[in-house]
């Protein structure tokens, strides 16, 4: 029973330890990644719904595709090529291990003599003296040199960068420390938004997924928001200015915009959008018919007051930022009423871009905005992710294994001097595990430098 | 003489170019061929004149930026690294024929940014999401690995079209460099490529981190950068780990370079997104 389950066990390990496993799962999760770049992500089932057809709609909903990247299917692709790695690298570590930390380098002069890239020389000293002249030059450019007595004269074996065999492991390490990161950051984090409005604090937020709202153990007041424009029209900058207050005294104070967040106790606050807010008061400006005078009178949104000469009492009860007349936005507008002393009350459109616009009604007056105060909010977004830094140390653990695996590789290099004659034959043989083509090269370079210096 | 003038004569040096360097192949003459090596290497001072020159008008124009910021800007830089990364290949490898295939593509680059009225040549003004340190990193590394690919993509035509004369009967293939040395160089810069484009998703990600507050998003552009870094991560290990060679890594290498391509130019086309590379 024991022997079997560990058979069992040993040809599961068998299984992650393929290659083709890892190729056909990078390949997968390629192609599935398309479905969720070609259906847009997380929107509504209703937009779904009329995008799609019912049909399509429960067929897509059955995989997840509205949610892909999160869904069991997808999540399982990753953690399969996570154990991949993990044990494909466990797998083969102990062999490379074992050469790496090696105390004394093996090195087999007939290796060398029969699969190595070679150059042959003739040099017109005795082994012993070209012994003498290479070792120092030998055991500079490489970093570990010793040499060998042969029968008919020496053997110089060298090798350098034997370390960056290590390097594949460290790319592997690296994606799982991001895997690790992003897991943290979705236990321990959160993603979330808050709009506090110009003057206002706000001491809780609201999280996206699962929505609900969150205290935070802190205020965060935000005095100013300012947005400015190029000339053409197209935004250039969105800034608030924040103070963070613990038990109403401020302790932070930052203007934040796009790109320079401010950070609170492993908190952080990103300028992300904002908005106008209905404004408080309002100057009107009443235009009577009869007399061609006009009055202008500051109000407050709600407030009932008299409309000069008589023309009885006006209240404004909305404010609309993009008002839709006909199909087409005629930007800010307010509505209100007017009542007449006698007769029903009047709906009025008062389009801030439009002051003529009341003029149009028949009537004793015509009312028009004069000014109000333009207030916004700004919206932020507001995350923590505690996993962030394993993430970026996942990063330049990538970058440089990445360099290490692809531009490094263990080199090694054997040069045999036989005595032949009054003569010396030398053969400069090299091997390396990666860009094995760069080889010869390299020995040409070698075998350059040594016959100048002989 | 401004920007936009200079590197659309620019435009026509590199169809010179890339024309003498196929003259210089079909005709088998060596003279074309050096007269294409300094047309290149005059386009390429042009383009890289042009890219200051736009550098400082946008300066004067008061919104001073790297000219990285739209796609024509990026269109032009993606030709210069074609070029740049071209011509160290074509003193390394002594061997002009791999610019008849790769000397096209800097043409195309600049023709499409040049000539395509969907495509503007007017120095915008940088969006606050685009003002960031970040920005210079990020293009630069992403432009560097889309060079790499497409030289691979043009090196892995060559490998296909070479190993299939294996009596060496054709009088055009003849001059190909073997196609050991095709299929090595292929893959030389694909980890070139894999490399910067490591880095240049990566710079991406903190950059996002530090506009948005999120590293990663499965924004349809982010995505695609990742299917693009999944095929050639595939192609890297069936290599050195299972020892594909020829043809096999030509195939994947062409792939690779049509999920570039998607990734630059498709993903404009892809539903609710916005569009932060057009």
């Amino acid at each position: 029973m024991r022997r079997y389950l560990l058979d069992y066990l040993n040809s599961i390990w068998k299984f992650f330890t393929r290659i083709m496993l890892s190729v056909i799962l990078l390949l997968s999760l390629a192609v599935t990644s398309i479905v969720g770049t070609l259906i847009p992500q997380n929107e509504s089932p209703a937009a779904y719904f009329q995008e799609y057809g019912e049909f399509l709609y429960r067929i897509f909903d059955v995989f997840d595709f509205f949610d892909m990247y999160n869904s069991w299917w997808f999540q399982l692709l990753i953690v399969l090529l996570a154990v991949n790695i993990v044990v494909c690298s466990i797998d083969r570590l102990k062999a490379t291990w074992k050469i790496v930390f090696a105390k004394n380098p093996i090195f087999n002069l007939s290796r060398f003599k029969n699969h190595a890239d070679k150059e042959n020389l003739v040099e017109e000293r005795s082994p012993e003296q070209l012994k003498d002249i290479y070792e120092p030059l030998i055991s500079k450019s490489f970093g570990y040199a010793r040499t060998e007595q042969t029968d008919k004269g020496f053997c110089i074996f060298a090798e350098k960068w034997r370390w960056t065999r290590l390097g594949v492991y460290g790319v592997h390490l690296s994606i799982v420390l991001l895997l690790i990161g992003s897991l943290i950051g979705s236990i321990f984090g959160f993603d979330g938004y808050v709009n506090i409005p110009e003057g206002e604090s706000v001491n809780s937020i609201r999280i996206r997924n699962p929505a609900q709202s969150k205290a935070l153990d802190f205020e965060v007041l935000c005095e100013d928001f300012d947005v400015s424009f190029y000339d053409s029209g197209a935004p250039k900058e969105f800034r608030s200015s924040l103070t963070i207050l613990e038990n109403g005294k401020p302790v932070l104070k930052k203007d934040i915009i796009v790109n320079d967040p401010l950070r609170y106790k492993g908190i952080n606050m990103f300028q992300s959008s904002y908005g106008p807010l209905p404004p408080k008061e309002v100057t009107l400006s009443f235009k009577s018919k009869k007399t061609g005078k006009a009055y202008q009178k500051k109000v407050l949104m709600g407030q009932q007051i008299d409309i000069p000469e008589a023309g009885g009492r006006f209240v404004i009860k909305d404010f609309d930022n993009a008002f839709q007349f006909r199909g087409r936005s005629i930007g800010e507008a307010f509505s209100g009423f007017l009542m007449p002393d006698n007769g029903r009350p009047i709906e009025i459109l008062l389009p801030v871009r439009f002051p003529d616009f009341d003029q149009g009604r028949k009537g004793n007056v015509a009312v028009s905005v004069a000014d109000y105060d333009r207030r916004y909010y700004t919206g932020l977004q507001v995350t923590k992710d505690p996993g962030v830094w394993v993430v970026y140390a996942g990063f330049i653990l990538l970058i440089v294994g990445c360099y290490i695996t692809f531009f490094m590789s263990h080199q090694r290099l054997c040069i045999d001097i036989v005595k032949k004659g009054e003569k010396s034959i030398v053969m400069v043989a090299g091997t390396a595990n990666k860009n094995k083509l760069g080889v010869p090269n390299r020995l040409k370079k070698i075998s350059k430098k040594l016959t100048k210096l002989a | 003489m401004n920007s936009s003038f200079l590197l659309s004569i620019t435009t026509f040096v590199y169809g010179l170019a890339a024309f003498l360097y196929i003259a210089s192949w079909v005709f088998k003459k060596e003279l074309p061929g050096r007269l294409a090596t300094w047309t290149a290497i005059v386009g390429l001072a042009g383009n890289t004149a042009g890219i200051i020159l736009r550098w400082i008008e946008s300066y004067s124009l008061g919104i001073g930026h790297a000219p990285l910021s739209n796609l024509y800007e990026s269109l032009v830089f993606f030709a210069w690294t074609i070029i740049v990364v071209y011509l160290v290949i074509e003193r390394k490898y002594e061997n002009r024929i791999i610019g008849a295939f790769t000397t096209p593509l800097a043409f195309l680059a600049l023709a499409y940014a040049s000539l395509s009225p969907n495509i503007s040549d007017r120095i915008q003004p940088l969006l606050p999401a685009l003002k960031s340190n970040w920005l210079i990193a990020h293009v630069i590394a992403c432009f560097i690995g889309y060079a790499a690919f497409a030289m691979a993509f043009g090196i892995s035509w060559m490998y296909l079209f070479k190993q299939r004369d294996t009596e060496g009967k054709s009088r055009l293939l003849a001059p190909f460099p073997k196609p050991v040395i095709l299929d090595d160089l292929n893959h030389q810069l694909i980890m070139f490529g894999f490399l910067f484009l490591t880095v240049g998703i990566i710079t991406g990600a903190v950059w996002a981190n530090s506009a948005w507050g999120r590293y990663w998003g499965w924004d349809p552009k982010e995505t695609w950068s990742l299917i693009t870094w999944f095929i050639y991560a595939t192609l890297l290990h069936a290599r050195m780990m299972r020892g594909w060679h020829g043809k096999r890594i030509a195939y994947l290498s062409i792939i690779g370079f049509v999920a570039v391509l998607f990734t630059y130019f498709g993903v404009n086309y892809l539903p609710g997104l916005h569009s932060y590379g057009a």
